[in-house]
């Protein structure tokens, strides 16, 4: 069964029409009309997306080619849509938190002087991201790759007379670009060496192209195409995806709008790495290393900012480091050949995610923009609708059941376990299990210092402490039951570890039969050897974060004063957050801008200009035409002195040639 | 001969002088400034239409000459009136009438001394710049080279800024100096090819090793000096800096195209085996264009020497792309020039409505432009982003093409193999978005703190006016590349057969170090 291309197309379209429409004529439609076309827009492209991820449920997919782009030689690049079980996931996920994230943009930037801007850019985002994931070739995932990434940076910077906010976005677009530079040298070489940037084209050569052994070299090094192909790719994907150590732009990001931060920095683009290296499971599956360093880029990343987030104090830093922390858990999930709990981690993050980003947001939107949760505290009583709904996602995102991460947390832990890559599943399996720790600490640290603990509210901020307008409790409440609910809706649908077959992915995902965790863990279910660690250990490490953190922050107490003076050293190291961006600043940034001006002021002007033209051309001829020049010197015996010496040696040379 | 004509009438003739004509109609006729401003604008308007039968009327399926026009000249010397456009030449004469238009449109109110002759400069500069273009002889092509000159040398040097003179010489000098070699290359071919002047004559002679490698050094300083590539593209920064806003617009737009142009008309297919033999050095240059320049333009402190720098960076991608010889990367660099000459157009168009406002350059005398003016803001956004080759702008275009037939080609006599360099060339991918983005945030973003930025309007309608076509042009090129590819498709297919293809008998072909040459196509079989 095939989908109706009318109705694909239409998906992408809508949100993009609506961006141009209220981007150009925004400040004629005034405010009120604006956020209606942009909120229909999307509101309609979600439906349409949840009917066609019924249709493909039962079975229906899509592949086509609407539009050739380029065409030079034996080079095509079309543009087209690939739709199976994957995409739909992704379609859902994108156009559902995006709907609520409009709807919730009208209550929180109600006032502000660019709101319709502000739309433009958000309905913008989601074409880009749904073209990111519905196109059939590498050239489509990369461009909607760089336009959510400009999308991004526009929304980064979007209070752009805050020094900290532009700041934010040059450096997430500088650091997103080191990482396409690695997407785009994969693009080179898949081209290369497949002649096509069609996914299935490429993914049908596989087998051929295994066969032929190719590798690559410089000097004496050799590396496998497959493998160069899959971690330049993967570069791309640290870059968007934020992982260690690409990872330092996403806690910056929090400079912009909090709708955004939910939409941007949590639910979607940054999940887009993830998603590619699914979509590209049939080029992954055949390089061992590709796998590995995506097992250990994960596991790392999952363990280093959840560190991070033990102490921060803004409200979205701590959700911010959570982020690039579950990333880092679905690509351990990728890692280990689990893609499809990759995904299904993915979607529930983007559940409960958005849910603590939007609820945050709520917060600050309550306290007059203060983020920093020292100065919160027993907001409960004010705001319960907030109170009761991040309590949701804060219990998910630690990953307690029945909420929606503990489904999909749980599975990636299992899937690690179980999986025998040596020393890297063993790290990952270690690294992932201590994360939970901390998720669960950091989590209910900020929601207790928030809502419990004692009550530090500033007094002028006092009385303006209320519950937030029902355009953004509406959406809280909405993804607080999507929260809720699709942890084991997802379990089910989606039917992950397989009941005998592939599960809900089919073929969309592939994983080699030698690889896949999810039969592993089907054996063992079956033959219930799996033991109670395997089964109840993530649960046990999420019940130990959260009792340390109801010790120390459910009521004052100085024991979080005095574990920060027993190791001081290690608490400074995770407030200048493992030091990552001094170390870039001193070896990226400043020995640039010292070549720079070297090569500028020295090379250029210094040696080029001053030394070579200057010194060499113009001195040698100034001087040559100044020794010249005398010779008109004007007196008349001069030049009558010099026609004799000429005639004597005219006459000379007659005689003595002759 | 028979002449490939399809109008069957002297369109190209037509394109050349009218601009010429109608200076002398400006000098003569013309009362007050009003009236020059609007002739000068009604004569580039009706060049630009007279030039745009040759885009509706071009073949694309053959690489040959059309709209050719054949005309004896200087009968003693063989030489001759001899015009005609291929794939490549034709989307510049394009450019430059259209350019033209936008020039003398962004001169209207900042240029207020000596306007009657500022326009006959930019109207002569226009015939010239099509000449080169539309020229199949070689003494035809060497006299509007040179004619050139002398409208940009007055340009720069009249209404040009402080440190005028200094700009103005240096210009000079170098591409004096450059084409003293071309005029050398030139006579020496003719007296080897049994006297003639003709191009497609000599593309077709076969030059020994020895003969083409000088012929090749001659070309390529007069055409490394106008790209610019390093280390002769010092001129560049100063004579942009110096120019009046126009005058870098044309200089970006179409000066520096000339380079790269003479490397496709002459040394390519008149000497394809020296080609052959000096790409390591040509590669080695244009990714010091590509790496170094960039870190250079980073640092600048002026907005017009960024942006000229990052002309010289963007041109290393055409030089890089002309020399890998495969069929992407060699359309990659014709797109790429053409897509330069909207892109770098406007970003210097939109320093001139800055300067034109704050009459500095400084970065750091601007700040937070964004608030008061927003549209010119966005406008300058869509012209950085494509500066930085974002996808959906016809940079990217341009680019990826020239990394996909970089990444693809096979040249001989390079150490490592072309992969890593189309991996080094795309580390602009970074650098670009470093220095184009850094400059953008310390002169749009932020708040005020200068008093003098809140006074400056947004932009007027006529400024719009003259940046809508460039962006349509980008983004439409970006998206919907198919048009202007198709134009050079036969073309380039015949210039990469023309450079692979050696002038050599077999055994000096193998004594000139085996450059046994291939045309790229897919055969990986490692590096």
């Amino acid at each position: 069964m095939t989908l109706s291309s009318t109705e694909l197309l239409t998906i992408p379209l809508l949100p993009l029409l609506a961006s141009i429409v209220v981007g150009l004529f925004g400040k004629r439609l005034q405010n009120s009309l604006s956020h209606w076309i942009c909120c229909s827009g999307v509101v309609v492209s979600a439906l349409l997306s949840v009917h066609v991820f019924l249709q493909v449920a039962d079975g229906a997919s899509f592949y086509g080619n609407f539009w050739t782009w380029i065409v030079s030689g034996d080079l095509v690049v079309p543009i087209g849509m690939m739709i199976d079980q994957l995409t739909a996931v992704m379609m859902i996920t994108v156009t559902i938190v995006a709907a609520c994230v409009h709807v919730y943009t009208i209550g929180y930037m109600h006032g502000d002087p660019g709101y319709t801007r502000f739309f433009s850019y958000i309905s913008g985002f989601t074409f880009s991201m749904l073209v990111l994931v519905m196109g059939n070739s590498f050239f489509t995932l990369f461009f909607g790759w760089e336009a959510v990434g400009l999308v991004s940076y526009l929304l980064i910077g979007f209070w752009f007379k805050r020094e900290s906010a532009t700041f934010a976005a040059l450096k997430a677009f500088i650091v997103n670009r080191v990482g396409d530079f690695g997407f785009a040298i994969g693009i080179l070489a898949v081209w290369y060496y497949f002649g096509t940037v069609e996914y299935h084209e490429v993914f049908a050569q596989m087998p051929a192209f295994l066969a032929r052994h190719y590798s690559l070299g410089f000097m004496d090094w050799h590396v496998s195409a497959i493998t160069f192909i899959c971690l330049a790719l993967f570069v791309g994907a640290m870059g968007k995806s934020a992982q260690v150590p690409l990872h330092v732009w996403l806690p910056d990001s929090m400079e912009g709008p909090t709708p955004i931060s939910a939409l941007i920095h949590a639910a979607t683009m940054v999940t887009a790495g993830i998603f590619m290296v699914a979509r590209l499971s049939p080029m992954f599956e055949y390089s061992e290393t590709a796998l590995a360093v995506v097992t250990v880029v994960g596991a790392l990343t999952a363990f280093i900012c959840a560190t991070i987030g033990l102490v921060q104090n803004d409200i979205k830093r701590v959700i911010a480091y959570s982020t690039c922390s579950q990333l880092g858990y679905m690509f351990v999930a990728c890692g280990v050949s689990a893609y499809g709990v990759g995904i299904f981690h993915l979607m529930t993050h983007a559940w409960f995610k958005g849910l603590l980003f939007l609820a945050a947001g709520s917060v600050i939107h309550a306290v007059m923009a203060d983020q920093d949760i020292r100065r919160m505290g027993q907001l409960r009583s004010y705001m319960p609708i907030t109170y009761i709904t991040m309590l949701v996602g804060a219990l998910a995102l630690s990953g307690v059941p029945p909420f929606a991460g503990f489904w999909s947390k749980d599975l990636i832990i299992e899937a690690a376990s179980v999986r025998h890559m040596g020393w890297v599943s063993e790290f990952a399996y270690w690294a992932l299990l201590f994360g939970v720790i901390f998720t669960a600490f950091y989590t209910f640290r900020m929601f207790f210092l928030t809502f419990h603990n004692s009550d530090r509210v500033p007094a002028k901020t006092k009385p303006h402490l209320h519950e937030s307008p029902k355009v953004i409790t509406v959406p809280l409440v909405i993804l607080a039951v999507g929260a809720a609910l699709t942890g084991w809706w997802g379990a089910d649908i989606l039917n992950l570890p397989g009941e005998g077959g592939e599960g809900f992915f089919g073929h969309s995902i592939f994983v080699l039969q030698a690889h896949n965790p999810m039969l592993t863990l089907e054996e063992i279910e079956l033959n219930h050897s799996g033991g109670i660690w395997l089964e109840m250990g993530a649960l046990i490490m999420a019940a130990i974060g959260i009792g340390l953190a109801w010790l120390m922050y459910y009521k004052p107490s100085d024991l979080p004063a005095k574990v920060a003076e027993s190791f001081p050293g290690m608490h400074r190291f995770l407030l200048d957050k493992w030091r990552f961006d001094e170390l870039y600043w001193r070896i990226f940034v400043l020995p640039a801008r010292a070549i720079g001006s070297f090569l500028w002021q020295k090379a250029d002007l210094a040696f080029i200009d001053r030394g070579i033209i200057h010194g060499g051309v113009i001195d040698t001829i100034a001087t040559a035409a100044g020794r010249l020049r005398q010779m008109q010197s004007g007196f008349v015996y001069h030049y009558a002195y010099a026609m004799v010496l000429g005639l004597f040696g005219l006459v000379t040379w007659l005689m003595v040639g002759n | 001969m028979e002449l490939n004509n399809a109008l069957g009438m002297p369109i190209l003739t037509i394109s050349i002088f009218l601009p010429t004509l109608g200076a002398i109609a400006i000098w003569l006729l013309a009362r007050n400034d009003q009236q020059v401003r609007w002739g000068a604008l009604a004569v580039s308007v009706a060049t630009f239409v007279v030039t745009l039968p040759l885009l509706f009327s071009f073949d694309t399926t053959t690489a040959h000459m059309q709209f050719e026009e054949l005309h004896p000249w200087i009968r003693s010397f063989h030489v001759n009136y001899h015009l005609g456009v291929d794939g490549i030449s034709m989307p510049f004469i394009l450019l430059t009438s259209m350019l033209t238009v936008i020039c003398i449109v962004s001169a209207w109110e900042c240029i207020t001394t000596r306007v009657r002759e500022y326009m006959i400069a930019f109207l002569v500069l226009e015939t010239t710049l099509i000449g080169v273009f539309a020229a199949l002889d070689a003494v035809l092509f060497y006299f509007f080279w040179e004619a050139m000159l002398i409208p940009m040398y007055l340009i720069i040097g009249i209404w040009g800024g402080k440190n005028r003179v200094y700009a103005t010489i240096k210009f000079f000098l170098y591409t004096f100096a450059g084409s003293v070699l071309m005029l050398l290359a030139l006579l020496a071919m003719y007296f080897k090819a049994g006297h003639t002047f003709s191009i497609l004559d000599l593309m077709a002679y076969p030059f020994d090793f020895t003969w083409q490698f000088w012929i090749w050094i001659g070309f390529f300083v007069a055409f490394a000096v106008k790209v610019p590539m390093w280390p002769v593209h010092t001129w560049l920064p100063d004579a942009h800096t110096e120019a009046p806003t126009a005058g870098s617009v044309i200089l970006a737009g179409i000066l520096l195209k000339m380079g790269a142009y003479g490397f496709l008309r002459f040394s390519l297919p008149i000497c394809p085996d020296a080609s052959q033999y000096f790409v390591p050095m040509m590669v080695g240059l244009s990714l010091i264009a590509v790496i170094y320049i960039s870190l250079v333009a980073m640092m600048q402190k002026d907005m017009k020497r960024l942006i000229a720098y990052s002309s010289i960076a963007h041109m290393g991608f055409v030089t890089l792309g002309t020399f890998m010889f495969t069929q992407q990367a060699m359309e990659g660099a014709v797109v790429n020039m053409i897509s330069h000459g909207f892109v770098a157009a406007a970003l210097f168009l939109c320093v001139g409505v800055m300067y034109d406002r704050l009459h500095t350059r400084e970065i750091a005398a601007y700040g937070g432009v964004v608030n008061v003016m927003p549209k010119f803001a966005l406008v300058m956004m869509i012209f950085a982003m494509a500066n930085v080759a974002l996808p959906g702008t016809s940079s990217f275009i341009g680019e990826i093409m020239v990394l996909l037939g970089t990444f693809n080609a096979d040249p001989a006599g390079l150490a490592t193999s072309a992969k890593w360099v189309a991996i080094a060339a795309a580390s602009s991918v970074i650098l670009s978005a470093c220095y184009m983005l850094w400059m953008y945030k310390r002169v749009i973003f932020g708040d005020i703190v200068h008093d003098s930025v809140k006074s400056m309007p947004d932009i007027s309608c006529r400024e719009l006016g003259f940046f809508l076509p460039l962006i349509a042009l980008v983004i439409w090129m970006g998206l919907y590349p198919t048009p202007v590819l198709d134009l050079m498709h036969a073309t380039v297919a015949h210039l990469v057969d023309q450079v692979s293809t050696s002038k050599l008998p077999a055994a000096e072909l193998l004594s000139a170090g085996g450059s046994a040459i291939m045309p790229g196509g897919h055969h990986p079989a490692g590096m």
